[in-house]
């Protein structure tokens, strides 16, 4: 496809218009990444005065550690939760609002709104919703019988950080499935329709297939988002806890690093968790792309 | 196999858009009907009624003496061929064409008797495992007129399905079209803009125009009977000369000029229509003087396009008639074609 192209007459002109996004990211991302990296074969004192090169010891000691072990294993359970919840969720929201006629711009900004919360403040309102003290659902699930406490049960401080995490990340789904959804030619469902085919047997047989690139495309971005960007919700709610329950990788990095400052083996974490996402996003480059299919 | 038979059915959208009024119009059994009309006229409507994709607001459909009103397009028993075919571009052309089937229950042995039936007869035996992107615009439309035809539905409704194609394949697939209606003998409703694929394909044409039925008929009779100025106009390429006339005497004059015919009309203003072909060029020195503008050469036809006392006119002549310098315009009176100058609604003359 021929794009029109700008020509410049200067040589460097254009190096300067790319110098502010290049310099943004050669300092607040290659650098530390190098730093990292670096940082992951030393071991150094809490207060930086003796340093000593361990190699990949740093390495070898996380792969030793229960508790990142188990670090991993909460990420895990967290990413897979997070993403099934925000993408099933928005999946039936957006064919919800994709049925209105009129009312669908009304509903879709609504349900955008929650993408501009940040992510604490996500996190400080549902603290405040289950908090077992002072909550609304707490007092409510009581009444249903059952003992709601984030502090103290793993389990419920999971379900409490998943749908903080997930709530966010409803909106950004919901947008790519109804784009989605709109994309699909109507005479399609309408063939299917004449085909014999119910709402349910459409909507499984050609929506759904039709959607699997978006669907594949939403579960590589939601995991990424889920071992990075979910910092916040877990630091304004559990922090990591009761017990270890909800110490997710990052999490984890943080608290190790900054609170622990045993800054060689965070190094070491974060330089795992970074070959994590190279690679996720290397699935997703490839796959996306191909697995398109139609 | 069965009759349909369209009562009194309009579409009122919200907010009173009358889209459809007061349509009627009696199929019998294996015949095909060519809906045909500018684009807005309400001819995809129609059919989508009929095919249970848009509620009827007025009137009653029905379909082998069934009012289909209130039921499914699924239990209608038609298929429809869209104008972009709508296949399901994930599954292969066998699963296309099974999908209906399939969704019916269907025993696989006869699913792959049907299709491999319908493939032959269109076919389409190679490219069966293929993925539609993978087939050409022509094979995407067999594919399309496959899925109609292995379920053997009671009709056919075909919404303009030749249109994405080039020319040379539309008349190829039109002619396919045609054969395979009178081989299956499946009734049948195709929706067109295009008059050319209308008059060749059509048992019977309905000329609609602004949601309302201009005329029903034979190509041919609706070709050398227009009932209306709309017809004339639309069916037919070139489309029929409309000349402003007047009448008086019985003596029709254009502009200021007789032109020494004579309508048994009363005495007014007068529409006159003339088929290009209906026109000759006299050489006796009589007839309507024509000014010449252009000249278009279709090798079979050569038109001349110009001017009757001031008012645009088309003739057809043969390509090797010598031009004479001076033009004048005959033609014969039974050839002539006469509308009020109001409704543009036929009138028949008593010819002179």
């Amino acid at each position: 496809m021929q794009t029109k192209r700008t020509i410049f007459n200067s040589k460097i002109l254009p190096y300067w218009l790319i110098l502010p996004q290049l310099a943004v990211t050669l300092i607040f991302f290659v650098w530390p990444a190098c730093q990292a990296v670096w940082q992951s074969f030393l071991r150094e004192d809490a207060f930086g005065t003796s340093t000593q090169f361990v190699g990949f010891d740093n390495y070898v000691a996380i792969t030793q550690d229960s508790s990142y072990l188990n670090a991993l294993i909460v990420t895990v359970i967290f990413s897979v939760a997070v993403a099934t919840v925000s993408i099933v969720l928005a999946l039936v929201l957006a064919v919800a609002a994709n049925s209105l006629l009129k009312s669908r711009s009304l509903y879709t900004t609504l349900l955008v709104w929650p993408y501009a919360v940040a992510p604490a403040v996500a996190g400080v309102l549902f603290w405040f919703m289950f908090n077992p003290t002072i909550g609304l659902i707490p007092y409510l699930l009581k009444g249903l019988g059952y003992h709601w406490d984030d502090r103290l049960n793993g389990t419920d401080a999971m379900i409490l950080v998943v749908l903080a995490a997930s709530w966010k990340q409803i909106s950004y789904n919901f947008l790519f499935f109804l784009a989605g959804l709109q994309s699909i030619p109507k005479a399609l469902i309408e063939a299917a329709a004449i085909d014999g085919a119910g709402p349910v047997k459409r909507f499984r047989d050609i929506v759904f297939p039709l959607l699997s690139p978006t669907t594949f495309f939403l579960l590589v971005v939601n995991v990424v988002y889920t071992m990075f960007d979910t910092f916040a919700v877990i630091h304004a709610t559990t922090q990591g806890g009761p017990n270890q329950a909800t110490n997710i990788l990052v999490y984890k990095v943080f608290t190790d690093g900054f609170i622990g400052l045993d800054l060689g083996s965070s190094a070491a974490q974060s330089v795992v968790l970074m070959v994590i996402v190279i690679a996720l996003t290397f699935i997703q480059f490839r796959f996306v792309e191909r697995n398109v299919q139609y | 196999m069965a009759a349909i038979d369209i009562k009194g059915v309009g579409k009122t959208y919200v907010g009173n858009v009358n889209a459809v009024s007061d349509i009627s119009i009696a199929i019998a059994d294996g015949e095909f009907i060519v809906l045909v009309g500018p684009s807005g006229c309400g001819k995809s409507t129609l059919l989508r009624m009929v095919a249970g994709l848009e509620r009827i607001t007025d009137g009653t459909v029905s379909i082998g003496g069934r009012v289909v009103n209130e039921i499914e397009p699924a239990e209608r028993d038609i298929a429809m061929v869209f104008q972009n075919y709508a296949l399901y571009p994930h599954m292969s052309v066998y699963d296309n064409l099974a999908y209906g089937l399939k969704n019916r229950g269907t025993p696989k042995a006869e699913i792959d008797a049907r299709v491999a039936e319908a493939a032959r007869m269109l076919e389409l035996q190679p490219y069966l495992e293929r993925k539609p992107r993978a087939l050409s615009g022509g094979q995407r439309q067999r594919v399309a007129m496959g899925r109609a035809i292995v379920r053997k539905p009671a009709a056919f409704l075909f919404d303009e399905p030749l249109s994405n194609l080039d020319a040379k394949l539309r008349v190829t697939m039109r002619g396919e079209i045609k054969q395979l209606q009178k081989r299956l003998g499946t009734t049948s409703i195709y929706v067109t803009h295009d008059q050319l694929e209308a008059m060749t394909l059509a048992d019977r044409l309905v000329v609609l125009n602004g949601g309302r039925i201009e005329q029903i008929g034979a190509p041919l009779q609706v070709y050398h009977h227009p009932a209306s100025t709309f017809v004339a106009s639309f069916i037919g390429s070139p489309a029929m000369n409309l000349l402003k006339a007047n009448v008086a005497n019985g003596v029709i004059s254009i502009g200021d000029g007789e032109t020494g015919l004579r309508a048994g009309l009363p005495d007014g203003p007068v529409t006159l229509g003339a088929r290009a072909e209906d026109l000759r060029l006299s050489d006796s020195g009589v007839g309507m003087p024509f000014t010449l503008a252009f000249v278009e050469d279709l090798g079979a036809q050569r038109l001349l396009h110009g001017h009757c006392a001031g008012q645009s006119v088309v003739v057809a002549v043969s390509p090797d008639l010598p031009l004479p310098s001076e033009l004048r315009l005959a033609i014969a009176s039974d050839r002539l074609h006469f509308f009020t100058a109001d409704t543009g609604k036929r009138i028949e003359a008593a010819s002179l």
